[in-house]
């Protein structure tokens, strides 16, 4: 039996998320579930004056993919602007999970990559506002 | 007692692999079951021999086709004790009779205040018509609760089951819980104010003796997938009296009897309710089906699987960290829903497919009674007459290695 997508690394981020909590005054909070199991997921995020991704924190309830792949989204999208933000590749999302999924479980994987930019188109852009001279 | 391992050969994906060199140990009926060699067989004869459009021809084809269609009905109609075969209407699922009911039964007789009366142990498919038919007509949805072991809370009913209540539908057989619904004395309840009375029986005509006239529902509704038979097919049941004065469902074919420019008028039962040419080769299939479970027996075929539910159980809770929803296996049907302290059910199903097991993960289409639960998700295993308590031990060890992949 072949059990190579619960590598080390998704059961510890299991057990230990990364950047689980909530942050006081974000920029945008987004939430969101998977309609395949009504898992959920919510992600926060705050932006620095240059536009970029200071803090993060994510909540939810699923599965080791899914909470292993909030927390893995979440490292990584620190100190990128909010287009880079909108424009994260989902395969890179997964490439970074590296471990086999089938496609059932591609959903759970990607769920927290929906919610954070479903927030992310939801609010205007920070440089455009400022260019718009308001 | 039935004999499994005669039965598991009328089953050909027994013979299949879930993985190379992984036996298939098929835990997940309740979603769907699998189709004897016999079903399939029929169908496939249709289609070699028989296969025209019914009600239209004139010639031979035409009618073996239109007879082996209405044959199936009529062996359908003896299957579950209607009074006629024509109180019976082919649509393509559980869900596709719901949906009939609400909007053509619905439209026609709900006014705004009138209520509708569920339970909060239903299936999507007999809450999710109901609200759409109530938000047109100004009618109110409420919900019989369900108790912590997963019945009913019959106390709560008389207060529910008001004069306002103009139809109660309720589940026969609960798809998670498993819980064993009193069909009789729920119909009698909602006749006693009035109310019309529909079951859910797509979890119940699988696995129990099924008599409409001794239940006297006006209306139920089931899905010839989960009962051997193939998918795209279901019957929707309801008195003659009834369909008689309710307004058609889908407007085309074979359901009018004189089209004019201006308007039409329509056939009689039961092909008032169906539009357009029929699924007739899933008929001939289902007939089939019904055929094949009463050659097994529906009282040994609930007989095996009290058996090997109660064996199940019983293994299930001796696994630490395991929880059962639903009541005992006296009370309940072949379905086991469980949760597990820190596994999530997509977890579990994933790691016991790899040892060939096929469980269910989710909400099993049933989210208010998971949230009623605090729960997201639950696992579900459930058990037909191919089951094997060999089968059921494989899950139970299966089990103990997700714990060990999750250090638990």
């Amino acid at each position: 039996m072949d059990d190579s997508i619960y590598r080390e690394q998704i059961i510890d981020l299991y057990e230990n998320p990364l950047n689980y909590g909530e942050l006081d005054a974000p920029d945008w909070s987004y939430e969101e579930d998977n309609p395949l199991c009504g898992d959920v997921v919510r992600i926060e995020v705050k932006l620095g004056a240059d536009g970029r991704v200071t803090e993060v924190a994510w909540r939810g309830d699923g599965c080791a993919i899914s909470q292993a792949s909030a927390s893995i989204l979440t490292e990584e999208i620190k100190g990128l602007t909010l287009d880079e933000v909108r424009h994260f590749d989902k395969d890179r999302l997964l490439e970074l999970i590296g471990v086999p999924l089938s496609m059932a479980r591609v959903k759970c994987a990607l769920l927290s990559l929906k919610v954070l930019k479903a927030g992310a188109y939801g609010i205007p852009d920070p440089t455009h506002m400022r260019e718009g001279g308001s | 007692m039935l004999d499994v391992t005669k039965t598991r050969a009328d089953f050909p994906i027994l013979q299949v692999e879930a993985h190379p060199g992984v036996p298939l140990i098929f835990l997940d009926s309740a979603a769907s079951s699998q189709k004897p060699e016999v079903v399939i067989a029929a169908m496939d004869a249709y289609y070699r021999q028989m296969h025209a459009n019914v009600h239209r021809g004139i010639y031979a084809l035409s009618e073996a086709a239109t007879n082996a269609y209405e044959g199936a009905r009529a062996k359908i109609a003896r299957f579950i004790n209607a009074a006629e075969p024509a109180e019976l209407i082919f649509v393509r699922n559980a869900t596709e009779g719901f949906n009939l009911v609400a909007f053509a039964w619905g439209r026609a007789n709900l006014q705004p205040g009138d209520e509708i009366l569920l339970t909060e142990m239903e299936h999507h498919a007999n809450l999710v018509p109901w609200q759409m038919v109530a938000a047109e007509k100004g009618a109110v949805v409420k919900y019989v609760p369900f108790l912590p072991d997963g019945t009913l809370d019959m106390a709560a009913l008389p207060g529910l089951l008001t004069e306002r209540v103009k139809i109660f539908s309720f589940t026969a057989v609960s798809n998670v819980f498993g819980t064993v619904n009193p069909v009789k004395q729920l119909v009698q309840m909602a006749h006693e104010v009035g109310a019309l009375a529909m079951v859910d029986a797509a979890q119940a005509a699988p696995h129990l003796p099924m008599d409409v006239q001794d239940w006297e529902c006006d209306f139920t509704a089931f899905s010839s997938h989960k009962m051997c038979g193939p998918t795209g097919i279901g019957i929707l049941y309801g008195r003659r009296a009834l369909l008689e004065t309710m307004p058609p469902f889908m407007g085309g074919g074979d359901m009018i009897r004189r089209v004019t420019l201006a308007g039409s008028t329509w056939n009689e039962l039961p092909w008032k309710f169906e539009a357009g040419t029929p699924a007739i080769a899933e008929a001939v299939g289902l007939g089939t089906a019904v055929e094949y479970l009463t050659g097994l027996g529906m009282d040994e075929v609930h007989a095996y699987e009290q058996y090997i539910t109660t064996y199940a159980l019983e293994a299930l809770s001796e696994i630490d960290g395991l929880t059962l929803l639903g009541p005992s296996a006296q009370q309940r049907g072949g379905v086991a829903a469980f949760t597990m302290h820190g596994l999530h059910p997509h977890d579990i199903a994933e790691i016991v497919d790899k040892d060939g097991i096929a469980i269910r993960a989710g909400h099993h289409c049933a989210m208010p009674l998971h949230h009623k639960l605090s729960i997201n998700a639950s696992a579900r295993a459930s058990f037909y007459i191919h089951t094997t308590t060999e089968e059921v031990d494989k899950l139970v060890m299966s089990l103990h290695r997700a714990k060990k992949v999750f250090r638990l």
